[in-house]
């Protein structure tokens, strides 16, 4: 989904950072991304990869918005994909 | 998530004021316009669910028909695409896809019925991840079937270049939006005016990619974010340059999107990929439209590695269904989702017919679940 989900870096080796969504820790890569990023900084991840950095000015918003679909009734579909996303990072563990 | 930045800050797409604006904006343009409709197509599935979730077609003047396109990867994969993962399954090699692309239908076969067969079919979030199982278990192959946009398949050019071990191959079914774009912009019966594009696609593509488009067949683009107030600000935008017949491209996202956009991906992407002719499903065959990868990358290409021939399931179709399906004509913006006899009839999320009613970006089921162009006609009447 185009959307991507929002996350906070924990940690990072070399190409691959650990970040944070909501609780849930998963394995992003850091390739694709045009920002140097550093711990502490909150990325957008499409697809396991960090598509950009979130400017710290919009990080308040970006997350708002996020939670309010988090908090979406079970059959609505922007707030299904943003679950599935974080369940299958669940699913999948560290792989 | 542990501390954020900016905490508390109100949520921009709540801001009333900034919404009754851009509303009265838009129809202060469409009404200098002064004809209808001004048709405009946006090319994302998170454009759609936004558009439909937070009810923006009800504040959209009436003469203003804004429609979704090829914007759904899963939905435009094409059904021997299909057949050729389900064919890998059925030989016992590991097929790991993203779990929108489970249920699209096949000629007949869908891989969620491979699996369910006992094919070795798995859900997965990333391409790194299949190497991870790949690495894991180097005594079996594993097939990364891939989809998606320009945005997916740089994650999949970029873990290509990773050294992946021998024992992991790519399916390529991406696919690349602009020649699709471009199909539908020169097709004569298309009443299209203007393109709302992706933002987070143009983030690695650039919005620069846009312009030759726009001078060649004179159509105006608009570069837009997904936040509601984002689509909003983009349709003034893209309704303000059809009112001034100024077919140039605007960056209604410039916190995310540069012009040039994100060089080190793209070049990433065109080392591993090169453009193709293919079908779209149900669309068109889109000349440049596919992406597939490079005779350098033969040795990781499953095409090539496993000589696939799923020609055997072409006789197997069914074709009674199939042949009262509109999804070729719903994204390339020619009907909308309420024109199928199909749709909410024989057609719904559990017994899709069309892709479009299976991805949670495709238009059918966007329009089953929010509702699509709403009648307000009766609206307020006592």
């Amino acid at each position: 989904m185009c959307l991507g989900v929002p996350g906070r870096i924990l940690e990072i080796d070399d190409m691959t950072a650990t970040v944070d969504f909501w609780g849930v820790r998963r394995q992003i890569r850091l390739d694709i991304v045009d920002v140097p990023c550093r711990i502490g900084d909150y990325i957008l991840n499409h697809a396991g990869f960090a598509i950009r950095r979130i400017p710290d000015e919009t990080i308040g918003d970006t997350l708002s918005l996020y939670e309010e679909l988090l908090g979406s009734p079970e059959d609505d579909l922007m707030g299904a994909d943003v679950r599935g996303e974080l369940e299958a990072a669940r699913r999948n563990g560290d792989a | 998530m542990p501390d954020r930045l900016g905490e508390a800050r109100e949520v921009k797409f709540r801001d009333p004021e900034l919404a009754g604006e851009l509303g009265r904006t838009l129809v202060s343009l469409v009404d200098d316009i002064d004809r209808a409709p001004i048709t405009l197509m946006h090319v994302c599935g998170s454009h759609e669910q936004a558009i439909a979730k937070y009810g923006l077609r009800a504040t959209f003047p009436k003469a203003l028909d804004v429609i979704m396109g090829p914007g759904c990867p899963v939905c435009v994969t094409d059904a021997p695409e299909v057949d050729e993962g389900v064919w890998l399954a059925r030989q016992g090699i590991n097929v790991a896809t993203f779990g929108d692309m489970l249920r699209v239908p096949g000629t007949r076969h869908s891989l969620a019925d491979a699996q369910s067969e006992g094919g070795k079919v798995h859900v997965v979030y990333s391409a790194a991840q299949v190497v991870s199982m790949a690495r894991k278990d180097p005594s079996q192959e594993y097939v990364f079937y891939a989809t998606g946009f320009e945005t997916t398949a740089v994650a999949t050019a970029a873990v290509l270049l990773s050294d992946p071990p021998p024992n992991f191959s790519v399916l390529s079914a991406h696919k690349y939006v602009p020649p699709a774009m471009e199909v539908v912009a020169q097709n004569p019966a298309s009443r299209v005016e203007g393109f709302l594009a992706a933002g987070h696609a143009a983030t690695i593509t650039g919005y620069g990619l846009f312009e030759p488009m726009a001078e060649k067949y004179g159509i105006p683009i608009v570069v837009a974010g997904f936040e509601p107030l984002d689509i909003l600000a983009g349709l003034v935008e893209l309704v303000r340059l059809v009112r001034d017949k100024s077919p140039r491209v605007f960056n209604a996202y410039p916190r995310c999107v540069s012009r040039e956009g994100n060089q080190p991906a793209l070049r990433m992407m065109w080392q591993v990929f090169q453009t193709s002719s293919g079908v779209w499903r149900g669309i068109a065959d889109i000349p440049d439209g596919n992406l597939r990868m490079r005779p350098e990358f033969e040795c990781f290409d499953a095409r090539k590695k496993f000589s696939i021939d799923a020609s055997v399931y072409a006789s197997e179709a069914d074709l009674a269904l199939v042949k009262d399906c509109i999804c070729g004509g719903i994204m390339s913006g020619l009907a909308s989702p309420p024109d199928c006899t199909l749709f909410r009839n024989r057609c719904d999320p559990q017994h899709p017919v069309g892709a479009c009613m299976v991805s949670s970006e495709g238009t059918c089921k966007i329009w089953y679940e929010y509702g699509g162009r709403p009648d307000l006609s009766e609206a307020g009447r006592t």
